[in-house]
C-alpha cells in the first residue's frame, strides 16, 4: 500500500518527465506484483474462509442460541455458557482433558524425540533412514479406530497381556486397570499420535549442520553438552510443531477416551458429543467455542518460546 | 412432501413416481382434492414413507407390504433421539412414524400426528390388553413409567390431551414390544441370581455394567435402588429432583468403588463385554443374549422378583396424510396386525400386538417356545436363519402372561428430563 503515495507525487510533478515515468512503471510493476500476490492466495483465502472461519463464526453464534428438547431457535443470551461455568463437573472435564494432553505430550515427546534422534544422527546411510522413516508411518495405512480397538483384545482380563504375564508367573490374579482404565486412554493416545511427534522433529534434525556437531566435539564437548547444547537447541522448531499436533489431537478427541475408559472416563469431546446426542446444539457450540479458546491460548503460550517462523 | 423437478423427463417411471408424489402432496396439502382422480384410484402409485429406529425398520416388511398390498413403503432407521427430533420438528418429512410410547408423549402435544379411528381397525378387539386397559389381566395394576395404556388414546379425533380410558381415537397401533431384564452369565457366577440388587454387589465388584443412554439407564438404577430398598419411588418413570439426585448418588459411589467395569452404547459393546467375560452382570437387551448364545457361551435374560423394565412402539400417522394414502396407511395397519408381522417379530424374540393372529405364521413349535414359554421340540431359527435355540431350550423368563405379568416399569421420559440428563453426566465424568 504504500507505494500509492509515491505514484500521487509522482503525478504531481510534471517537470520530471523521465523521472516520472520510469518511477510510474515501477509503481506499475510493484502493483501489478501486489495483485498478482493478492490473486495468487485468493483461492487458499476462499477455502479457509468458507470451509474455516465461516462454520467457526457459525459455531460463535450457535453458541448464544437458545434450545428446547426438540429444536434450536436464534436468540443472544448467555444460558448455555452460565451453565458451563456454572457447573463443576465442567472444571472437572476440563481438568482431566488437560491432564491426558500433558501425559501424553511427555511420553510421545520423549519416544518422538528418542527415535528422531536414532533415524538422523545413528542411521548413517540415507536409504536406510528412509527405509526406517518409512516403516514408522506403516500403521498408519490402517484406521486410526482400528489401531485404537486393536488394543481392547490384547489387554482385556482373558487378553494377550494378561494370560503372558501370568504364565510367566510375574501376576497371579490377572490387572483390571490394564483396560477400561485412564492407562488404557494414555497408551492408545502415546500410540496413535507419537509419529506426528516424531515426523516435524525429524525434519529439523535432518537440517542440523553435522560439521557443528563435529565443531562441538572438538572443542570438547560431551555427548550430553552436545545433546542439550547444539541438538535439543535446534530441532525446537520441530518439537514444537509435534507438541501443537499432539496437544491439539488430544484436546479434541473423544473417540478414545470413550472406547478405552469404557465410557468410565469424560474429556472435553465426549461433553460435546452428549449434548450433540441429545440434540442440544447451542450448549454444544459453547462448549466447543470455549475449547477452542482453551486450545488457542495454549498454542500462543508455546509459541512464546519458540519463533517457527524464524527459525524453520 | 417434496416434488424432485429433477425426475422430470428422465424416464417414464421417474415421471409417474414424480406425480405420485404430487398427488400426494396435493392431497397431503389438503389444497387440491380429488384433483388428478386417475392415479388417486390406483393405490399402486401410492408411497408412504415409514421411519423409526432399526428395531422393527425391517426391509423384508417393506417387500412383503409390496407384495401382498401393492404400494411402497420406504423405510429410514435413525436412532432414537433424531426420530423424536424428525416427529416433532418435521411432520412434512413422513407419513408414518414409527416411535416409543415415551416418546409418543412427548411428541403428541406437537400436533404432528393424527389420531386413528378404531372403528377402521379390524383386529382392534383382540390387541393385547396391555396396549388397551394397561391391564395384562383383570388383577393386574398398571405399571409405571409411561405405560403405553397411558399415552394410547386421545379424547377425539383432534384431541391433544390422553383420555385415562379406551376412546375410539387411538395415537399409536402397537407394533413391537419387550420385556427387559439383566443379563448374566450363569457360568462365571455360579449360583442363582434373584434381583436387580445384584448389579451393585460388591461381589461384582469391576465385573457390572450399565448402559449409558440415559432415559433407560436410570431406569435401570432405579430398579436397583429400589430393590435394594434404598430408595421408595412414587413413579420410577417420572422422578423427582430428588430421587434423580438420589440414585445419581449411589451409582457414583459405587462406580468410584470400582463396582462397574464399563458402560456400554452400542448394542455391539454389549455383547463385547459379555463374550469376552469381562462383564458377567449387566443391562442388556434380548437381541444381544441371543447374540451371546450365538458364539456358544452361555448367557441367561434373568427373570429378576422385581420384575421387567418394558418398551414398546408403534405406528403413528402423519398429520399431513389424507385420501387415498390415509386410506392406504389404514390398510398397511390391518396388514401389519394380520399376523405375518407379528410372527416374524415373535420369532425374533420380540412380541406382537396381536399375538392370536400371528399364531398362524408361526410353527406349533415355534409358539410354543416364544409364546407360552414351552419346552421347544425341535430347533429353533430365526426368520434370518439364525439358530437360536435346540430342541428341550425354554425361553428365559417363560410364557407371555409370565413375562409381560411382571412388568414393574416402562421406559419413559419424566418432566426433569433435562435435569436428569445433567445429572447423568456428572455421573459419566465423576
Amino acid at each position: 500500500m504504500s507505494v500509492i503515495p509515491t505514484s500521487a507525487s509522482g503525478a504531481k510533478a510534471p517537470d520530471l518527465p523521465l523521472a516520472a515515468s520510469a518511477r510510474y512503471r515501477l509503481v506499475r510493476k510493484a502493483r501489478d506484483g501486489e495483485r498478482a500476490s493478492w490473486l495468487l492466495s485468493s483461492p487458499l483465502v476462499l477455502v479457509l474462509g468458507i470451509f474455516l472461519v465461516l462454520p467457526i463464526l457459525m459455531i460463535v453464534v450457535v453458541s448464544f442460541w437458545g434450545a428446547t428438547e426438540f429444536s434450536i431457535y436464534p436468540a443472544f443470551e448467555f444460558d448455555n455458557y452460565q451453565f458451563l461455568f456454572g457447573s463443576a463437573v465442567t472444571y472437572q472435564v476440563f481438568f482431566k482433558t488437560f491432564v491426558f494432553a500433558a501425559i501424553t505430550w511427555v511420553f510421545t515427546l520423549a519416544i518422538g524425540f528418542t527415535v528422531a534422534y536414532f533415524l538422523a544422527f545413528h542411521v548413517r546411510s540415507l536409504t536406510w533412514q528412509i527405509a526406517l522413516f518409512l516403516l514408522c508411518t506403516i500403521p498408519f495405512w490402517t484406521s486410526n479406530i482400528i489401531r485404537m480397538i486393536s488394543w481392547v483384545p490384547f489387554l482385556g482380563r482373558n487378553g494377550i497381556a494378561n494370560s503372558a504375564l501370568l504364565q510367566m508367573g510375574l501376576i497371579d490374579q490377572p490387572l483390571e486397570w490394564l483396560l477400561f482404565s485412564d492407562f488404557a486412554v494414555v497408551l492408545a493416545f502415546v500410540h496413535l499420535y507419537t509419529l506426528f511427534m516424531v515426523v516435524p522433529i525429524f525434519n529439523t534434525m535432518m537440517r542440523i549442520d553435522k560439521s557443528l556437531v563435529e565443531a562441538a566435539r572438538d572443542a570438547g564437548a560431551s555427548g550430553l553438552q552436545i545433546l542439550t547444547n547444539v541438538i535439543i537447541p535446534l530441532a525446537k522448531p520441530g518439537i514444537m510443531i509435534g507438541s501443537i499436533f499432539v496437544v491439539t489431537l488430544v484436546m479434541g478427541d473423544f473417540i478414545t477416551v470413550r472406547f478405552m475408559s469404557g465410557s468410565q472416563s469424560a474429556n472435553v469431546g465426549r461433553l460435546i458429543s452428549n449434548d450433540i446426542a441429545l440434540l442440544q446444539y447451542p450448549s454444544a457450540a459453547a462448549t466447543a467455542v470455549v475449547l477452542l479458546a482453551m486450545v488457542l491460548i495454549m498454542i500462543a503460550i508455546m509459541l512464546r518460546f519458540v519463533d517457527i517462523r524464524k527459525e524453520l | 412432501m417434496t416434488i424432485s423437478k429433477e425426475n422430470k423427463g428422465l424416464s417414464r417411471r421417474s415421471v409417474l413416481r414424480g406425480a405420485a408424489a404430487a398427488v400426494g402432496a396435493a392431497a397431503g396439502s389438503g389444497v387440491i382434492t380429488g384433483f388428478p382422480t386417475i392415479w388417486a384410484q390406483n393405490i399402486k402409485n401410492v408411497t408412504l414413507r415409514q421411519f423409526g429406529t432399526g428395531v422393527s425398520n425391517l426391509n423384508d416388511v417393506a417387500t412383503k407390504v409390496k407384495e401382498d398390498l401393492g404400494f411402497t413403503l420406504e423405510m429410514t432407521a435413525l436412532d432414537s433421539d433424531s426420530v423424536t427430533q424428525r416427529a416433532a420438528t418435521q411432520p412434512k418429512s413422513f407419513d408414518i412414524a414409527d416411535i416409543e410410547y415415551w416418546i409418543c408423549k412427548k411428541v403428541w402435544p406437537t400436533g404432528n400426528l393424527q389420531a386413528m379411528d378404531t372403528s377402521k381397525i379390524k383386529y382392534f378387539d383382540q390387541i393385547s390388553p396391555i396396549f388397551t386397559t394397561g391391564k395384562l389381566t383383570p388383577e393386574s395394576v398398571v405399571a409405571q413409567g409411561t405405560a403405553p395404556s397411558t399415552v394410547g388414546f386421545v379424547d377425539g379425533a383432534d384431541g391433544t390431551k390422553f383420555a385415562d380410558e379406551v376412546t375410539r381415537w387411538m395415537t399409536l397401533i402397537p407394533t413391537i414390544y419387550n420385556a427387559d431384564t439383566l443379563g448374566i452369565r450363569p457360568d462365571l457366577i455360579g449360583r442363582p441370581i434373584e434381583s436387580w440388587a445384584e448389579l451393585l454387589n460388591p461381589e461384582f465388584k469391576g465385573k457390572a455394567s450399565i448402559l449409558d443412554i440415559s432415559s433407560i439407564g436410570i431406569m435401570d438404577m432405579a430398579m436397583v435402588c429400589e430393590a435394594m430398598g434404598a430408595i421408595q419411588y412414587g413413579d420410577k418413570g417420572n422422578m423427582t429432583r430428588e430421587e434423580i439426585d438420589k440414585t445419581i448418588g449411589i451409582f457414583t459411589e459405587a462406580k468410584k468403588a470400582g463396582q462397574f467395569r464399563a458402560f456400554w452404547k452400542s448394542f455391539d459393546e454389549s455383547v463385547n463385554l459379555m463374550a469376552s467375560g469381562e462383564v458377567v452382570i449387566q443391562s442388556m437387551w434380548s437381541p444381544a443374549i441371543t447374540a451371546v448364545k450365538s458364539k456358544g457361551i452361555p448367557c441367561v435374560y434373568q427373570p429378576l422378583k422385581e420384575g421387567y423394565r418394558s418398551w414398546g412402539g408403534g405406528l403413528g400417522l402423519s398429520k399431513n396424510l389424507s385420501g387415498i394414502e390415509l386410506d392406504a396407511a389404514y390398510e398397511y395397519i390391518n396388514w401389519y396386525l394380520s399376523g405375518w408381522v407379528g410372527g416374524y417379530l415373535m420369532r425374533q424374540g420380540y412380541y406382537s400386538a396381536v399375538p392370536e393372529t400371528s399364531k398362524e405364521f408361526m410353527s406349533e413349535n415355534e409358539w410354543g417356545y416364544w409364546y407360552e414359554g414351552k419346552p421347544a421340540t425341535a430347533e429353533i431359527v430365526s426368520p434370518t436363519g439364525d439358530v437360536l435355540g435346540k430342541a428341550g431350550d425354554v425361553r428365559d423368563g417363560g410364557s407371555y402372561d409370565e413375562r409381560m405379568g411382571k412388568v414393574a416399569c416402562w421406559n419413559a421420559v419424566m418432566d426433569e428430563n433435562q435435569y436428569m440428563v445433567r445429572k447423568w453426566n456428572e455421573f459419566i465424568a465423576a
